[in-house]
């Protein structure tokens, strides 16, 4: 190797162990040091309890339909012809360039007490801002692009020919879809479920806001684990983001595993 | 008839696809369609499959009008210029496609799929994925896959267009023989003049969204119809409004009057043929095809002078 290229490499794993390891590493140290029975009252919480259930309640219900829409979207936009498709496309960005604390300003402008939808929403009863649903839709706002990104690319590059041979097979649309399409942009689609709950699971800005951080009712994971550390709960704060880390890892984790599982199998 | 296409126009925004096209097809003819890129012949291949409509125009298959009918109703296999094959399945999978959407019996379609693709000779690799078959074997695949739902028509696109020079000589031969096995009505586009006339029992010539001709390889090579014709199925020289082919002009053993001279410039040997560029006593230039034989007899040598019988030109009018 030559010397460049060594400097190049040591600069990019030191780089990367100061911004991302070491913090990483930091919390999970800190949050063991004085043994696992403070880790384990911190964790049968009841308030923790809640916020855990609560994210994966809001993760298992904004994921899918982000798939489902991102999908859909992902088809438009690289198979549609129609006027206003650049704009169309800029849009499902636009959660991307937009700081997520002002998405959760303009939902609660839309749904909330005072907001546009506000009234027609109360007299049904149904409360929006400071309750789940609103916490799912700020979450789907923010992962809004992911499956979306994810798939127009592999989408493009499986062309329309494989779709057109089921076609000419006797397929109808639907069964083209399913056996076909879907199957040849699975990774795209799969990568971007990832990208997604791992994102969805870590959103702050926007829930923070919709919530109203009510402890043990509005609470997510991250909601918490910023509570316990304004209130001085070292323990509870860093088991909790351990708990959040874990979540992520294990997504990751599944993802790698039924990746590399098919890649063998289909030996692409 | 098995195919008849009837005055079908086809435009993209601007640009003329097809005008005012028709042919005829009859049953269990192996028909090639064959003009530059550009020419139509791939739109107008997808438009029988019913993967483009056409903008006027009526389509035909066994006296159906299928016009209007989606590609999954008319009975058409077709094979990809680049065989669009289902990456994630098997090759058993991929020829079993449409009969498991037809939602046939099991045991019905392993039988039918051991029997294709012993027909294609793919028998060993039924559970090999796409990406570990050759282009060749693609290409197989993509055809017993077609041959599968047991098509009225097959149509292929560019069958042998992605494939090196080997594979494609030995894929034309089988085509044939399948054809004569099989008989089932089929068109193929391609640009190259040899694969046309070599596989195909009638030829349409496209050039810039028209028919300029179709028939039979030998009528096509010996009546052209037009110049653009004449010049597309083989090689030719060109002097002034008239046509010579290269082979028929005859070179004789010297200038012994009964010829016209002419002037060796240059001797190209290609294998079996050689190419002989002249010129003639009057400035024009030729080229003539010879054998090596005759070459070697003549004793052809650049800057030799003899002279050379033109045969009775092709003159079209303009």
């Amino acid at each position: 190797m030559s010397s460049s290229k060594l400097a190049a490499r040591t600069i990019a794993l030191a780089y990367l162990a100061l911004l991302l390891l070491a913090p990483v590493l930091m919390i999970f140290y800190r949050t063991f040091e004085h043994g696992v029975a403070p880790v384990w009252s911190a964790v049968s919480a009841p308030n923790a309890q809640h916020a855990f259930w609560l994210s994966l309640e809001i993760v298992a219900i904004a994921v899918p339909l982000n798939t489902v829409f991102g999908i859909g979207m992902a088809l438009l936009l690289e198979r549609g012809r129609f006027r206003g498709k650049a704009l169309l496309g800029m849009l499902i960005d636009l959660p991307f360039a937009i700081s997520p604390v002002v998405v959760g300003l303009s939902l609660v402008l839309v749904y909330g007490k005072t907001g546009w939808l506000g009234d027609w929403l109360a007299a049904r009863g149904i409360q929006v801002i400071f309750s789940v649903p609103g916490m799912v839709i700020a979450t789907a706002v923010v992962c809004l692009p992911f499956v979306v990104r994810e798939t127009v690319p592999v989408l493009r590059e499986l062309g329309v020919d494989s779709e057109q041979a089921a076609e000419t097979l006797g397929a109808s649309a639907w069964q083209a879809f399913w056996r076909v399409t879907l199957p040849g942009i699975r990774w795209g689609v799969v990568y971007g479920v990832v990208l997604t709950t791992a994102r969805a699971l870590g959103e702050f800005g926007a829930v923070s806001i919709v919530s109203g951080r009510v402890e043990g009712q509005t609470q997510t994971l991250p909601l918490y684990v910023q509570d316990r550390f304004e209130n001085f709960d070292s323990t509870g704060a860093y088991t909790a983001a351990v708990v959040l880390a874990l979540l992520a890892l294990a997504t990751l984790l599944a993802m790698n595993l039924l990746t590399r599982r098919t890649h063998r199998r289909t030996a692409l | 008839m098995a195919i008849e296409v009837r005055e079908v126009s086809k435009r993209f925004g601007d640009f003329v696809a097809l005008e005012d096209v028709s042919i005829t097809v009859s049953d269990g003819a192996l028909t090639a369609l064959l003009g530059p890129s550009g020419s139509g012949k791939s739109t107008l291949l997808r438009i029988i499959a019913g993967l483009e409509s056409p903008d006027s125009g009526e389509v035909v298959i066994e006296g159906n009008d299928v016009t209007d009918a989606p590609a999954r109703s008319r009975g058409v296999g077709f094979v990809f210029q680049h065989y669009a094959p289902f990456k994630h399945m098997t090759v058993h999978d991929n020829v079993a496609f449409g009969l498991s959407v037809r939602k046939r019996p099991k045991d019905e379609i392993r039988a039918r799929v051991e029997e294709l693709l012993g027909l294609v000779r793919l028998s060993g690799l039924a559970g090999r994925y796409p990406s570990q078959l050759s282009g060749g074997q693609l290409q197989r695949m993509a055809l017993a896959r077609a041959l599968a739902v047991q098509p009225r028509v097959l149509l292929l696109d560019e069958p042998f267009g992605a494939l090196d020079a080997q594979v494609r000589a030995e894929l034309r031969e089988w085509l044939r023989r399948l054809h004569e096995e099989i008989h089932v009505t089929t068109i193929f586009v391609t640009h190259d003049q040899e694969e046309a006339m070599e596989v195909a029992e009638q030829i349409v010539v496209m050039n810039a969204g028209r028919i300029e001709q179709a028939g039979a390889p030998r009528e096509l090579y010996e009546s052209p119809r037009n110049e653009f014709v004449m010049s597309f199925v083989g090689p030719v020289n060109r002097l002034g409004d008239a046509f010579l082919r290269p082979h028929d002009i005859q070179i004789l053993p010297e200038s012994n009057g009964t010829g016209t001279e002419a002037l060796v410039e240059r001797v190209v040997h290609l294998g079996f043929e050689v190419r002989v560029e002249l010129k003639l006593h009057d400035g024009r230039d030729v080229w003539a095809q010879v054998t090596r034989e005759v070459a070697h007899e003549l004793e052809l040598t650049e800057g030799q002078i003899l002279s050379v019988r033109l045969p009775a030109p092709h003159v079209f009018a303009r």
